[in-house]
């Protein structure tokens, strides 16, 4: 076991499952770069933020293929080639960019399975980055997995770290289902301790992060780390938060959440994604559903505003939830119950 | 050459301004100081500066992620766009775009975009605006030889040519999309091609000769204004930087850029155009030089004092009302 970062990871787990079954490939722009240029080498880059760097020069380019910037046509040909016996890993860059090539995933991928009466399968991963704090303006920041959360027949994953991100990513390419891959931006270079070999975490099984008996605190990708942060603090002040990690959207461990809840009786959802029909909606609706008689306070949601992702700095920081605002709706939670 | 001393010393000037902006950026952004993407213009200066010329107010442009020299050309605020750039409330978008959204409608320049290929889009509504609302004007995208091969281009293009729009459709082909050359990503080789599919004219120029792109757009804006429909316009240089800041360009040989900048550049080209022509004397153009060093020069200094956005703009300009 060695420590990797989140970016070390995910390269790692591409060239396990491309070792292990030749039916894998991984497709996009400049995932290998360089073709036809002045310098002629074989890979220049390995991927716009070097995710894929080394596949080309292990596996060639039957394998491993650089697109024109053609999302459409790229990511529609992956739901093609995955029905008809590949197992393809696309990689679109910025989930922003799957605008693009929306049908392609919202019309033919997610539904194929189900109106072929279950006779297609569509064993394909879309690897995208995503969020916030990167400076990169309002088309370079979305999270938008909810879209994709939204819609049956897909698979979303949302690693927050990068022992999870290896083991997701593996499960992700050997699942027979349609996977969206979420990775943010702001913690590729983050590093952590991950197992040299091949393993899976599996799709649908939340990580209790951290053990606790006063809140239960669901944080999403990044925010993982934000409840982290908070926790920490907040067990100073001697309040006991549970923080859980669903890893993966659709399917979301809701057992997993109801049992926290029923335990702690207290709920904050914490979502760098637009605060509309997000997760933390999703999963406050989950509980007072299904947990009403156990809640001892109103469920707390920690979201960004309802507005684009800014670009100036101050604007940026002031938009992202932090361990500070997840704090304070913890502290709210807590405040309720003794005071009423 | 049918152009004024005044037309081409306005035109060396949007050169040397462009020029002399991103080379500026290229310094400033390696001290860290600027936020964000930075995709520079350096080496495509005669395109946006043939095109534009034919352009005023009432015409739009739409622009890509590489946008500054769009800009420029369509007019738009040297110290605004720096201050855009550096994220300050005084930016042309008060600080909320940055150097991939800079835009000024006054200016008839629709914003650079992050999005390759969606401006060809827009561009056919700002030309289907024009013609309903008779205002005389035209509508041009630029688009890379990258984003010549999003579905939305071809889209886009065959549209305005079924509605017989006031739109020009003018592609900067610089050789590379990232870090993949156009060689290897455009089937057909060239874009100009294309245009015959979709049923209007196109030319394809050197884009480091100003004079040869100011003339194809120049037949391009006389059918438009004609309402005889678009044109397509298929410009071929290279930029002198990487695709963005930060990019080791190690997909290019090392020769190339000193090559293109000792034989091509369109600013030396257009000195000795306009040298052998003795239309305008060494001296007035060192002159403008001079002037965009200094006016640039300004709007670095003053971006880098301007106070950023406060807290409130976070929440403004999500809708015109709710
Ligand atoms: C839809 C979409 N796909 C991919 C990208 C990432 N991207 C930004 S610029 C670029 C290359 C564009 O190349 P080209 O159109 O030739 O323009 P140039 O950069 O050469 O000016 C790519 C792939 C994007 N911004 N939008
Ligand atoms: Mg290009």
């Amino acid at each position: 076991m060695a420590s990797k970062s989140f970016r070390a990871a995910i390269n790692e787990a591409l060239k396990l499952e491309m070792r292990r079954d030749n039916r894998v490939i991984v497709l996009g722009e400049d995932v290998a770069g360089g073709r036809g240029g002045s310098a002629n080498v074989e890979e220049a880059w390995g991927g716009p933020f070097g995710m894929t760097r080394g596949l080309y020069k292990e596996f060639g380019a039957t394998r491993v293929l650089d697109t024109p910037i053609t999302e459409s046509a790229f990511v529609g040909a992956t739901a093609g080639a995955a029905m008809t016996g590949l197992r393809p890993v696309a990689e679109v860059m910025f989930v922003d960019f799957t605008g693009v090539c929306f049908d392609q995933i919202m019309n033919q991928i997610a539904k194929i399975r189900y109106m072929f009466g279950g006779k297609a399968k569509l064993p394909l991963v879309i690897r995208m980055l995503y969020g916030a704090g990167y400076r990169a303006g309002a088309q370079h920041s979305q999270c938008l997995y909810p879209i994709y959360t939204h819609l049956p027949g897909l698979k979303v994953a949302v690693p927050s770290n990068p022992h999870d991100a290896k083991g997701l990513l593996i499960s992700a390419i050997r699942d027979d289902d349609p996977v969206l891959f979420f990775e943010h931006k702001a913690i590729l270079g983050m590093k952590g301790e991950v197992p040299d070999e091949a393993y899976e975490v599996p799709l649908g099984k939340a990580n209790i992060v951290r053990a606790g008996k006063d809140v239960t605190v669901v944080a999403i990708g990044r925010m993982v780390h934000m409840a982290e942060k908070a926790a920490a603090a907040l067990a100073k002040e001697g309040i006991d938060c549970e923080v859980i990690d669903p890893r993966t959207t659709s399917p979301l461990d809701t057992a997993a959440i109801l049992a926290s809840v029923r335990k702690t009786g207290r709920l904050v959802a914490v979502d760098e994604a637009y605060p509309r029909c997000n997760m933390a909606t999703d999963i406050a609706a989950l509980a007072a559903q299904e947990a009403f008689g156990s809640l001892r306070a109103p469920v707390r949601m920690v979201s960004p505003p309802h507005v684009p992702v800014p670009f100036a700095a101050p604007l940026e920081d002031l938009y992202i939830p932090n361990a500070d605002k997840v704090a304070e709706a913890v502290r709210a939670t807590v405040k309720h119950t003794s005071s009423s | 050459m049918q152009q004024s001393r005044d037309q081409l010393l306005k035109a060396y000037r949007v050169m040397s301004r462009i020029r002399e902006f991103d080379e500026r950026l290229h310094v400033e952004f390696a001290t860290g100081e600027i936020p964000g993407f930075v995709h520079l213009y350096a080496g495509e200066e005669a395109v946006a500066a043939g095109i534009c010329a034919h352009l005023s107010d009432r015409d739009y442009i739409a622009s890509t992620h590489r946008g500054h020299g769009h800009c420029i050309a369509k007019d738009c605020d040297v110290t605004g766009m720096m201050a855009e750039i550096y994220g300050k409330a005084a930016g042309l978008c008060g600080g909320k775009g940055g150097s991939m959204h800079i835009a000024d409608l006054d200016k008839g320049m629709m914003g650079a975009n992050g999005i390759v290929g969606a401006g060809t889009a827009l561009v056919c509504g700002a030309a289907l605006s024009a013609k309903t609302l008779g205002t005389g004007g035209v509508a041009v995208a630029f688009t890379g030889d990258g984003g010549s091969n999003q579905g939305t281009v071809f889209e886009a293009m065959n549209l305005a040519s079924v509605w017989s729009l006031p739109a020009i459709f003018v592609f900067e082909n610089n050789g590379y999309g990232e870090a993949t050359a156009s060689e290897w990503a455009l089937a057909g080789g060239d874009i100009v091609r294309r245009a015959q599919a979709f049923a209007m004219p196109g030319h394809q120029v050197d884009g480091n000769d100003y004079f040869a792109v100011w003339d194809a757009m120049r037949q391009a804006t006389e059918r438009a204004r004609a309402g005889q429909g678009p044109s397509l316009i298929e410009c071929k240089m290279k930029r002198y930087y990487g695709h963005f800041e930060g990019d080791t360009q190690n997909y290019r040989a090392k020769e190339e850029i000193e090559t293109l900048r000792a034989e091509k550049d369109c600013m030396k080209r257009f000195r000795a155009q306009v040298g052998e022509a003795g239309l305008i004397d060494v001296a007035a153009l060192d002159a403008i030089d001079a002037e965009a060093k200094a006016e640039i020069d300004a709007a670095v200094k003053a971006a880098k004092a301007a106070p950023t956005p406060p807290a409130s703009a976070l929440m403004t300009d999500v809708y015109a009302s709710y």
